[in-house]
């Protein structure tokens, strides 16, 4: 920021003594009209269906809206009947917690490995290996096959497989069984987590300065994980704060995918996450008031998790 | 001569041969987990009835067939809404959309990255806190703002949000600042160019990659959407929707419903083949600095 000014006010020396900060904020803003006329379409669109709901719904959150009434302030009740009345709530919250506490991290992890393993292949295989992993987060509802390898008859291979080995005498209902519900929807999730902050990583390994590694073998560097902590990682710093913000918000978002897994509600609410009692409400009681707290709720969670790791990222290599 | 290539691009410094096994043991376990559930649906989509219901269940086909893409269509031909109707929705959805959201970004991200007026730190900032939240927890107030502006119900309903898409500005953006050289610009600006014509006859061309991928993610997105909560017409639903309704019909569809993901699994995969480097160059530039 400070060498943009220098800049500015070196095109301009004469003029810019006279003025205060404001009148020269405000004939930067006159000069680049133009600029202003670029962001607007974008940002009324942003500013309309992104921003506003958001405040919105904050505000909506301390009424009791349901959408035919003109709503009542009732300041903090929704909040306190979320906590302290709902316990499918209570539950949601433990399940989204734990299911964005394990996918998040595992699938960036996952993303980091593979993609620094991909990057040793030579270009074609590194193009087909790169298409293998990333085509499951693209391909629409092709997850939904787990439910056939997973089927709970013996159809299914996994049965199959327990029963002709003797493991098993009859079929398990695996996405029907509590016990297995939550194991299942996180591998499947796992499996199409492979998105964007992939994509991001692959590209990070290809563009680390490549005379960087030689100065590195002959500063003392022994082998490739050491290569990795101290030159790799450091440089990719940007990409890898970019995935984490990927993966962050994509393990809370996985709502649509456990529904057409298990159904909905899943069995005893052992799949229930934030996700669907946000539906439920918004969606099927259009108890707005009560859905705009709960999505209030959901927004600070995923604004508060990117920070945390913001925070802990900015400090790789320090 | 291909592992000439190898050498070339691994700088081979230390490297080991336990470490290179070790690798490709890795990338041949995830590639496996990776791949398996999408060779098994090809081979669902393939089997005949017989094979489908058949136990122990095969992991291959015997007698491939191509009846179940047969029976696919046989089942569009009879629904309610002509099927016709829900490709051209899907198609008219896709590319409005995705045009919309690449002129708007495109236009957007030239100004925050290469034109210096007071407050793009701050619109850009406001884009990049958009990526930390799922915008699900806006849909219900967009409902009451949608109401408003009467696109409930209406093609718009799905195609403006789209236009919005914060992470294709996002990319585009980034991608800007770092690949055009701003003597370029500042050159154009001297000549009198305005800024309007430098963006169509010099920058654009020279983002390439950058509108390729906004094309692709909002494509794939826009293709794979299903119905959306704020469109209850049939006639305006989607080919992804109609395509799941078919097939949830139980059992008897199973090997439909494998044919089904295969048809829409077919054409985002294709799109990113053709455009991976594109994207992987456009990737490059993703990162997010402090």
């Amino acid at each position: 920021m400070a060498k943009t000014k220098t800049a500015a006010v070196k095109k301009q020396p004469i003029a810019v003594h006279d003025m205060t900060k404001a009148q020269y904020t405000w004939n930067e803003m006159k000069k680049n009209k133009v600029a202003y006329a670029l962001v607007a379409p974008f940002y009324i669109i942003f500013l309309l269906f992104t921003i506003v709901p958001v405040l919105l719904s904050v505000i909506i959150s301390l009424t009791n809206f349901n959408m035919l009434e003109w709503p009542d302030f009732v300041f903090m009740d929704n909040y306190v009947r979320l906590f302290l009345d709902d316990d499918i709530f209570i539950t949601a919250i433990k399940n989204t917690l734990i299911f964005a506490a394990i996918t998040g991290p595992v699938s960036y992890l996952m993303s980091l490995l593979l993609a620094w393993f991909i990057n040793e292949l030579s270009p074609k295989m590194r193009a087909l290996v790169t298409l293998i992993f990333y085509a499951p987060s693209i391909s629409g509802n092709v997850y939904l096959i787990w439910t056939t390898m997973f089927s709970g008859d013996q159809y299914g291979i996994v049965n199959a497989f327990l029963i002709e080995t003797g493991l098993i005498s009859s079929p398990i209902q695996f996405f029907s069984d509590t016990d297995y519900i939550m194991p299942l929807v996180i591998v499947v999730a796992l499996w199409t987590s492979l998105g964007t902050s992939f994509l991001s990583f692959i590209a990070g390994f290809q563009v680390v300065d490549r005379t960087l590694y030689e100065a590195g073998a002959m500063d003392g560097i022994k082998n490739r994980w050491q290569e990795l902590w101290s030159i790799t990682l450091p440089s990719m710093k940007p990409q890898m704060m970019f995935g984490a913000v990927m993966a962050i918000t994509s393990s809370f978002g996985f709502g649509a995918v456990i529904t057409n897994l298990v159904g909905f509600p899943s069995p005893d609410y052992c799949a229930h996450t934030i996700m669907h009692h946000l539906d439920d409400y918004g969606g099927a009681r259009f108890e707005m008031g009560y859905a705009s707290a709960i999505a209030t709720i959901l927004f600070f969670m995923m604004i508060g998790s990117n920070m945390l790791i913001k925070k802990l990222l900015s400090k790789v290599g320090k | 001569m291909s592992k000439l290539r190898i050498k070339k691009h691994n700088h081979a410094l230390n490297r080991s041969f336990a470490g290179d096994l070790s690798i490709n043991g890795v990338l041949l376990l995830f590639g496996v987990f990776m791949f398996f559930p999408m060779y098994y649906t090809l081979v669902q989509a393939l089997k005949p009835l017989n094979e489908l219901w058949m136990f122990p269940p095969r992991l291959y086909v015997v007698n491939p067939t191509l009846k179940n893409f047969g029976d696919l269509f046989e089942l569009m031909s009879t629904s309610w809404v002509p099927f016709s109707r829900y490709i051209f929705n899907t198609v008219f959805i896709s590319t409005v959309g995705t045009f919309g959201n690449v002129m708007l970004s495109s236009f957007a991200a030239y100004a925050l990255a290469k034109i210096k007026f007071p407050g793009r730190k701050f619109l850009f900032s406001t884009i990049v806190y958009s990526l930390m939240f799922n915008t699900t927890v806006a849909g219900i107030t967009n409902f009451i703002t949608m109401s408003a502006l009467g696109m409930i119900d209406t093609y718009l309903a799905v195609i403006v949000p789209a236009w919005g898409s914060t992470l294709g500005l996002y990319l585009m953006k980034q991608f800007m600042q770092t690949s055009v050289p701003n003597a370029v610009l500042e050159s154009a600006r001297l000549d009198g160019a305005s800024e309007w014509k430098i963006l169509w006859t010099l920058v654009m061309p020279m983002v390439k990659p950058a509108w390729l991928t906004l094309i692709i993610f909002s494509f794939q997105n826009l293709w794979n959407a299903g119905t959306s909560v704020y469109i209850f017409s049939e006639e305006l639903k989607t080919f992804s929707y109609a395509i799941s309704q078919i097939v949830s019909g139980g059992i008897a569809r199973a090997g439909a419903s494998a044919a089904s993901t295969v048809v829409m699994m077919i054409v985002p995969i294709t799109v990113f083949v053709v455009t991976q480097s594109n994207v992987i160059q456009t990737m490059s530039t993703s990162g997010m600095k402090d």
